[in-house]
């Protein structure tokens, strides 16, 4: 795990512009890199930081930033949230000025029918990889099939559903239940 | 004369408006920024009718990045040109990295308390169960058609379960995706 301030920053800035529907859609690459080519992390490390981050409010960006504390501390969040954000950030820019007033709304349309079912594959492949980072027990499983389907058929805000998974883990862990 | 009437908030389209929108939709955020955003930029300013609001979030969702920090982007360039993209980012990040940082450093101090370990074991688990019931939604409400589901199909099995490179797997899907769906549109 010797990661320097720019590796951190080609690292994510190489992510920044195939982000399509956000950060979370690079988690499975940052997996695959991070954790099985580069060992800067194991898989429980990885997954830990990704719910702490999802737990707190903001942009999903803020996955990214946690990611580079823990490599590297306060220079490292800096590092790794600019390198992530400076790309798509011109490209939007470059859109808002260029594209806005020439833009063939048939070209959008087809664009976005392209991204969109591209976006929710890389959404649910996340999941998946996520899933698979932070599965300890039947009980981890659990928790992540409950989640998904609180998400998918309620409008309950997902930050308490997050916040009694963590509590029902603490119990099930006071209570002697193998965990790890 | 005096006027009693409690001074207005900051709703003007100025570089501290969009600093304090943008702040708002941040710190209100947990657990998704996107309806935050649009209660905040449609129903409380008034900035954009409901129309223009989709119309920016279309153009948002097929850039890279999170729709959420394109919007500021895009709104913010409207108002008060490049300066003003920045005004509502640093806006949009402000208070979210503060936290993020705090909990961090809260997590990395206790992290080897066993109540810690367990209790990040399963907001772990939970996330990764927001993540799949999200993109559930997205495809629900896509409604897909048969190319859509198989281009989204193909990106999860080979990006998700046979872990293979990122950028590659999109650029063929996404290149593949793009010449089937003109021929298909071609033949209606």
């Amino acid at each position: 795990m010797n990661a320097s301030l720019s590796d951190i920053a080609r690292f994510f800035a190489s992510l920044s512009l195939v982000a399509i529907g956000g950060a979370n859609a690079t988690i499975p690459e940052m997996h695959r890199q991070i954790v099985n080519h580069l060992h800067w992390m194991d898989d429980r490390t990885f997954a830990g930081l990704i719910g702490v981050a999802q737990a707190a409010p903001g942009p999903n960006v803020i996955v990214v930033s946690i990611i580079g504390w823990h490599m590297a501390g306060a220079a490292g969040l800096a590092v790794a949230t600019l390198a992530m954000l400076i790309p798509s950030v011109c490209l939007a820019f470059i859109m808002s000025r260029v594209v806005r007033r020439y833009a063939d709304n048939d070209i959008w349309r087809l664009i976005r029918r392209v991204l969109a079912p591209i976006a929710f594959g890389l959404i649910l492949a996340s999941g998946a990889v996520m899933t698979r980072a932070a599965d300890r027990s039947i009980l981890t499983l659990a928790i992540t099939l409950g989640m998904a389907l609180l998400v998918l058929q309620t409008r309950v805000n997902p930050l308490f559903g997050i916040v009694a998974a963590a509590g029902a883990a603490v119990i099930a862990g006071r209570a002697g239940f193998a965990f790890f | 004369m005096k006027s009693l009437a409690v001074p207005s908030p900051d709703y003007k389209k100025s570089h501290s408006g969009l600093f304090l929108a943008f702040l708002k939709i941040g710190v209100c955020g947990s657990g998704g920024v996107a309806s935050w955003a649009y209660r905040v930029i449609v129903e409380e300013r008034a900035w954009l009718t409901e129309a223009e609001y989709a119309e920016m979030l279309g153009v948002a969702s097929i850039l890279p990045g999170a729709n959420t920090v394109n919007i500021a982007v895009l709104l913010g360039d409207r108002y008060c040109g490049f300066l003003g993209s920045i005004s509502a980012l640093s806006g949009l990040l402000l208070m979210p990295i503060a936290i993020l940082f705090a909990i961090a450093s809260l997590y990395e101090r206790f992290s080897f308390e066993a109540d810690v370990k367990h209790a990040v074991a399963g907001a772990a688990a939970a996330t990764a169960g927001l993540v799949i019931g999200t993109g559930l939604k997205m495809m629900r409400n896509l409604k897909p058609d048969l190319l859509a589901l198989a281009s989204g199909g193909a990106i999860f099995v080979t990006v998700g379960l046979l872990q293979t490179p990122m950028t590659s797997s999109l650029l063929i899907a996404a290149a593949a995706t793009l010449v089937l769906r003109v021929a298909l549109e071609r033949r209606q």
